[in-house]
């Protein structure tokens, strides 16, 4: 484990006490789902910037932009195409159930590892 | 000014809790602890402390409000006992290895089944690799100024471990004693202000505790536990001597009282070591040369100290409140840690353990005296007839 601290040089008891650090700590590697973007346009409502829990949503704050997805730290959970309004009204207007995949959706979940993009 | 007053041991430790001022307090009843937490409701309602007294639903929940008073940096004591204890566990584990200076008063009793409420040590031996720090107290004055101690200790920058101070269950803790209670300021004054180094409420400089910990830093941080202990042991001893001085006391790691001269002793904590006094006294009378050595620090163990302290006998009797049940000999854990520091301290002696009071048994003098006996025969041929003896159990 070369690069890390030795027990003199940390703080104790496990506290972190530098803020945000989580940042550093990859986490896409448990994704079994990915998030992509589909054929519906995007209203850059930010709702799926709202309830990501892992921040994850790049989002443009100048311009208030959704920009895409941190695939270094989203776990893939789907959340962001739950909440998503469009993929909403893209399935109320097809009348059916769609598949997380279809792509007329605005957010996709993709089987991670899956080629297509 | 002093003044004198007759309180029971759950008694004395409430009063340095009122003394204390702890910033929280939170806790549970259970027998024979109860009293304390009782007490001390009574102070935070009449308004004799700014204490934030939690009341929650368990043990378990008393721990955790420590623990996160704790870290948000408050100065936080408890009380719990036995099943209490137990039902706290791993906030236990938690609670040292977050570095939380907590103090906990444990009225030792015996950790069931089948169901019981009196003394015992099954329940504080069971904690001891839990990174606690643990004090003995005899007598009610001892748990009274044990608590003062603990939070300096447990507070110390190099230590910044719980401690626990025990004391035997009724037959300290329902037992009304004389009892000096110092003046409100000088207690202030000998236990100043915490000044904790991350609080979690310094919202200036955001913090994490207790995060996800693996096998990257886990290993690490345990290895500071063991610096922390470490560090206990100097840190006991000048906090101590402080002591001492400034309330006439005389506290240490434990008491050797009439060892030096002796030439077979009795090792044994809590009130016991009141009634063994006696016995060596006796004994002593009638020309036996017969010691005690009373242990008040139980961890961080001091190995050595004790090593040295009866390096010049011929014989040790261990008499151990508990059993560790599949041990080496189905012997009590005071007397396989002394053993074992003997041995590799280059003490080589015999040496037996002798079991008693389990449940709240009674041990008299009548009890005692025996066991003395016991070590003067293994002085004399050299070997110990017994690794392990149950006092008073019937057959």
């Amino acid at each position: 484990m070369a690069g890390l601290k030795g027990w003199r040089e940390i703080p104790i008891g496990g506290m972190i006490l530098e803020a945000g650090n989580a940042e550093n700590y990859l986490t896409g590697g448990w994704r079994a789902f990915r998030p992509v973007r589909g054929q519906a346009e995007c209203i850059h409502c930010f709702q799926c910037w709202l309830f990501c829990p892992d921040s994850s949503i790049m989002v443009d704050p100048v311009n208030e932009k959704m920009l895409g997805f941190d695939l270094q730290h989203c776990k893939g959970c789907g959340i962001c195409a739950k909440v998503c309004p469009v993929n909403a009204k893209v399935i109320k207007n097809a009348g059916e159930e769609l598949s997380r995949d279809d792509e007329r959706l605005c957010i996709r979940m993709l089987v991670e590892g899956q080629v297509e993009e | 000014m002093s003044t004198f007053e007759a309180l029971t041991g759950d008694q004395s430790f409430a009063t340095a809790m009122r003394q204390i001022n702890p910033d929280v307090v939170a806790a549970y009843p259970i027998t024979p602890q109860t009293e304390t937490v009782e007490f001390f409701a009574e102070y935070v309602a009449d308004g004799l402390v700014d204490t934030a007294f939690v009341t929650v639903e368990s043990e378990h929940s008393a721990m955790s409000a420590c623990i996160g008073a704790s870290a948000a940096g408050a100065r936080v004591m408890t009380a719990t006992s036995a099943n209490g204890l137990a039902l706290m566990w791993e906030m236990v584990y938690i609670a040292a290895s977050l570095r939380c200076p907590i103090v906990m008063s444990l009225v030792n009793r015996a950790l069931s089944g089948p169901i019981n409420i009196h003394c015992d040590h099954s329940d504080v031996m069971g904690m001891r690799d839990a990174g606690w720090i643990v004090l003995f107290s005899e007598n009610n004055q001892e748990v009274y100024d044990n608590a003062f101690q603990a939070v300096r200790i447990a507070e110390h920058p190099d230590v910044l471990l719980p401690v626990a101070v025990c004391q035997d269950g009724f037959i300290t803790s329902h037992a009304m004693e004389r009892v000096e209670v110092y003046d409100d300021a000088r207690v202030k004054a000998f236990i100043g202000t915490y000044k904790p180094q991350w609080p979690l409420l310094d919202i200036d400089h955001p913090k994490t505790f207790g995060p996800l910990d693996f096998y990257d830093y886990y290993y690490e941080h345990k290895r500071q536990q063991v610096l922390a202990m470490e560090n206990a042991l100097p840190v006991i001893l000048d906090v101590a001597a402080e002591f001492n001085r400034e309330f006439g006391r005389n506290y240490g790691l434990f008491e050797a009282y009439r060892l030096d001269d002796a030439e077979v002793a009795v090792v044994v904590t809590n009130s016991t070591a009141g009634t063994t006094r006696v016995v060596v006294d006796q004994l002593r009378a009638q020309g036996l040369k017969v010691g005690l050595l009373k242990l008040r620090v139980f961890r961080p163990f001091p190995a050595r100290e004790l090593a040295d302290a009866l390096r010049h006998l011929k014989a040790v009797a261990v008499m151990d409140r508990s059993i560790s049940f599949g041990a080496m000999s189905n012997a009590g854990p005071l007397f396989l840690e002394l053993a074992a520091a003997l041995a590799l301290h280059g003490v080589r002696l015999p040496m037996a353990d002798y079991v008693f009071g389990l449940g709240g048994r009674d041990i008299t003098p009548r009890e005692i005296e025996p066991v003395f006996h016991d070590a003067l025969r293994m002085a004399a041929s050299g070997r110990a007839e017994r690794m392990v003896t149950y006092l008073s159990v019937r057959e």
